[in-house]
């Protein structure tokens, strides 16, 4: 894989490649060799928040499906998996037919707004995230292609794996083509949903409460099928993902984390409940899975800081509401679907840099279906 | 015991069929020439596939000879959840073996109950729900392992898976902050719908009128009281018990509307000695139902144990259950059952007629009867003998809960699963015919190894000991002797 952007996200300056070789002990060759191999694995972590991201989720399918009787079937499971990646692949080519300048009012329209969302990045508001960091490397490539020319676009896997692996691990159907139906919406949800240059709804969070809604029942979510042990390491694992990937929009989670908890202890405390029903209440593998891989997401998540912060809180509200007033035992993914677009909204009021994934060419970010 | 459809298998295996799973335990190639072979199978084969159906060709089928019912337990409620859409009608019953002066329940539900919505229900109704869905023991009957070798086992495969006086009364309880919305006499009890204010006042008022709350109990009414339920409160009246002439307290049933498909433990807990064994039976329209704040684990099912069990299969299932409960840390919903009420397979009882169902109620099966079913009767399987329905799915869950494990209330949620599944254990006798071709030495060496397997199968569910349960087989100690291997030349001019 080629090295990727530099961004303050990816710890480059603080292992440069070829340290060891200069060192010259001979003794030390074989230790070398394996830290530097070590830290090649470290830095490809560290190069793009995804690659954690699927190791984590790919994981836990794999405990799941081995361990814990989630009831993910193999099967199903690849079956959305490649239908992810099919998607990806055909609206990727679909999108690169279409000329950037003239073809679609989305495409023109979103080169605009993205341009104007990395103008206000750069000057500075966003703050010295990696989040703008990223946008602004983009953004320069971006301005320094000659106008009219199609950007290139490319293929881009990561996303589409994270969308898979959290609907194989959410989704339940027992029927397959549901479950294929599902990836494809989600997947082409983001090239057809969009506005201002940024898809509105997260891919998996869209084919879940698409599908919930339009099959009557028979696509659901299972949130109470997950052992303390394997909560237990999930947490670690999720919270281990901040540390590594410390910049990539990690408030909105904190902001979600802090509100939802405060919600159910407030509620616990009101009700006279003892702290062990908040808890449980937060024990669940869909939660985790939500707070870390769902309303994080960079993509769909307001652009400036005080958005997300005001998202994250929203969104908490209308969970707690959905959950306790309307007894919806998916209440987080409702809330979620009912407020993404109040996004675009929200960007307008309070705008920032736009989010761009660590890519290894640099397109501009109108060109993004990742 | 009753020997069920299932017998016409077992008959045929019994005289070396090959239509039995069993006999797939000879490994030697068939000894008819190839197109022979080939036909019979054909031939034997087909009459079982058209009985199985579409899911296998093998069935669930076998000979069913016990069940695992609630009567093994001591202290154990059982509640049917009938739902659809926002519609409940919930029946409780439970094993309460005292004075039935002593008896009082208090339950709190979401919607102000009338008179109409409350209903004594007959005991016999879960006495058939629960042995509809036991957990059950089958057994099979080897061939003559010279007869023709057969498919492989799909039977082996996991399961395709109280009267009050009114006018003070109720001036004490306006004082209280309690209001008693109504007041009915259903059957042998009197009912007494309440809203509160106060936890406190509750409480007192409860206690007053000779309920005897348990210390703590306000802290849990309160909460409720705060989440705007009210409270369905039932003693025995006695009067109308002897009128009635029950000798038993009979299940009460009550029916709402309301979004929220929960169950409500938390009272039962309140100074509960030691842990509770409650059974769930939901009726659902859809699929079936799972709880959302705990994990539903399926209980492990299709394993071939020992065939003393046949005589213990009571103890058999407990040690199984607890030792389940132990692997799970006491945290965990159990299924034990999910099946289209049409049929069942093996059948430890007639599925439920719509008119018991209707009884149950499940009010969405008005001007279904008489409807037939989608196929013939099978043998290894029966049809619901009112002919129908085909749109009731039953989930029986088991669990074993305190307040330490189970802090929340259950709560629920119906599933568009349509997978059957249900608890069973296979017994397999070995052939005891006489046998002297080469596939009985076969064989006989492979049912030692399948003994020896057994043995630790079941110590390995019931975290029996493995010396116990050879003992009990009659087997020796020590893992099974490994055959003498066969001189090379044994079969050169076979």
């Amino acid at each position: 894989m080629p090295m990727p952007t530099p961004t303050p996200n990816r710890r480059r300056d603080s292992l440069p490649a070829g340290v060891e070789e200069s060192r010259g002990h001979a003794g030390h060759a074989k230790a070398g060799a394996l830290r530097r191999r070590g830290t090649a694995l470290a830095r490809r972590l560290a190069a793009d928040p995804r690659h954690y991201q699927l190791l984590v989720l790919g994981s836990l399918l794999a405990w799941g499906v081995f361990r814990l009787d989630l009831e993910v079937r193999a099967g199903q499971a690849l079956a959305i998996v490649a239908a992810a990646l099919a998607t990806q692949l055909a609206c990727t080519r679909l999108a690169a037919r279409r000329p950037a300048g003239s073809a679609g009012a989305a495409a023109a329209g979103a080169a605009g707004a993205a341009g104007t969302a990395w103008a206000t990045g750069a000057a500075g508001t966003a703050g010295a995230t990696g989040a703008a960091g990223t946008a602004r490397a983009a953004g320069a490539a971006g301005t320094a292609r000659p106008a009219g020319a199609a950007p290139p676009l490319r293929f881009d896997p990561k996303s589409a794996g994270i969308s898979a692996l959290s609907l194989c691990l959410l989704l339940r159907t027992d029927r397959p083509w549901l479950a294929v139906a599902a990836a494809v919406l989600s997947i082409a949800s983001k090239f057809l949903l969009r506005v201002r240059g940024k898809h509105l709804w997260n891919p998996t969070n869209f084919g879940l409460v698409a599908m919930m809604i339009a099959s009557r029942g028979q696509v659901w979510v299972s949130p109470g099928q997950w052992g303390s042990a394997a909560l237990f390491g999930f947490l670690v694992l999720c919270l281990g993902g901040l540390v590594v990937n410390r910049a990539a929009r990690a408030d909105v989670t904190w902001a979600f984390l802090g509100s939802y908890g405060a919600l159910l202890l407030g509620r616990a405390w009101w009700l006279g409940q003892p702290a062990a029903i908040p808890l449980h209440q937060a024990a669940s593998g869909a939660f985790l899975i939500f707070t870390f891989f769902m309303i994080s997401d960079p993509k769909t998540t307001p652009d400036s800081r005080a958005g997300r912060l005001l998202f994250a809180l929203l969104v908490a509200a209308g969970a707690a509401w959905a959950q306790f007033a309307l007894y919806r035992p998916t209440a987080l993914l409702l809330s979620l679907a009912c407020l993404a677009p109040l996004v675009p909204l929200l960007d307008r009021l309070l705008p920032g840099a736009t989010y761009r994934w660590p890519r290894p060419a640099l397109l501009p970010p109108e060109r993004s279906f990742a | 015991m009753t020997p069920l459809a299932c017998s016409a298998l077992r008959s045929s295996s019994s005289s070396s069929s090959p239509s039995s799973p069993a006999a797939s335990l000879s490994p030697s190639p068939p000894r008819l020439p190839l197109p022979r072979a080939l036909a019979t199978a054909l031939v034997l084969a087909l009459p079982l596939l058209l009985a199985a159906g579409a899911r296998s060709a093998h069935g669930f089928c076998g000979f069913y000879v016990a069940k695992a019912d609630t009567h093994l337990y001591n202290r154990a409620s059982q509640v049917v959840l009938v739902r659809d859409e926002d519609r409940t009608v919930m029946t409780m019953a439970n094993d309460f073996q005292g004075d039935p002066k002593e008896f009082a329940v208090v339950i709190p539900v979401p919607v102000l109950l009338q008179r109409g919505q409350i209903h004594v229900a007959e005991k016999a109704l879960i006495d058939h729900l629960d042995a509809y869905s036991a957990p059950r023991l089958v057994e099979y009957w080897d061939p003559d392992p010279c007869a023709l070798p057969l498919p492989p086992p799909a039977a082996m495969m996991p399961m395709q898976k109280s009267e009050m006086a009114a006018g003070a009364a109720a001036g004490r309880a306006r004082s209280l902050g309690v209001k008693i919305e109504a007041r009915y006499t259903v059957g042998e009890y009197d009912i007494l719908i309440l809203s509160a204010r106060q936890s406190d006042g509750l409480e007192t008022w409860l206690r007053e009128n000779g309920y005897r709350v348990p210390a703590g109990a306000s802290r849990v009414l309160g909460s409720y009281i705060k989440q705007g339920l009210h409270f369905f409160v039932a003693k025995v009246d006695l009067e109308q018990q002897s009128k009635l002439g029950f000798s038993y307290l009979r299940p009460l049933q009550v029916a709402y509307e309301s979004p929220r498909f929960m169950l409500p433990i938390r009272l039962g807990m309140v100074n509960a000695r030691g842990p509770q064994e409650l059974f769930l039976y939901a009726l659902t329209r859809r699929g079936r139902v799972e709880t959302t704040n705990y994990r539903t684990v399926k209980l492990p099912t299709g394993d071939e144990v020992p065939l003393f069990v046949k005589d213990d299969f009571g103890n058999f299932y407990k040690a199984l259950f607890d030792r389940q409960e132990t692997r799970e840390e006491m945290r965990t919903v159990f299924l034990e059952y999910a099946w289209d009420m049409a049929w069942c397979d093996p059948c430890a009882a007639d599925p439920l007629p719509p008119e018991e169902l209707r009884q149950l109620g499940v009010f969405w099966l008005d001007g279904r009867e008489g409807a037939s079913p989608a196929a013939k009767p099978g043998r290894g399987r029966r049809w619901n003998p009112g002919g129908g329905p085909t749109d009731v799915f039953l989930t029986r869950l088991h669990l074993r809960y305190d307040g330490a494990h189970f802090p929340e209330d259950l709560a629920f949620q119906e599933t568009g699963d349509r997978e059957n599944f249900q608890g069973r254990y296979v017994l397999r006798h070995a052939w005891k015919g006489g046998a002297t071709c080469e596939a009985a030495a076969t064989y006989r060496r492979e049912l030692r190894q399948r003994w020896d397997r057994e043995a630790r199968t079941a110590a390995d569910l019931t975290g029996w000991s493995l010396d116990d349960v050879r003992r009990r087989m009659n087997l020796r100690a020590g893992p099974a002797a490994e055959p003498a291997e066969e001189p090379w030349w044994k079969r050169l001019w076979d």
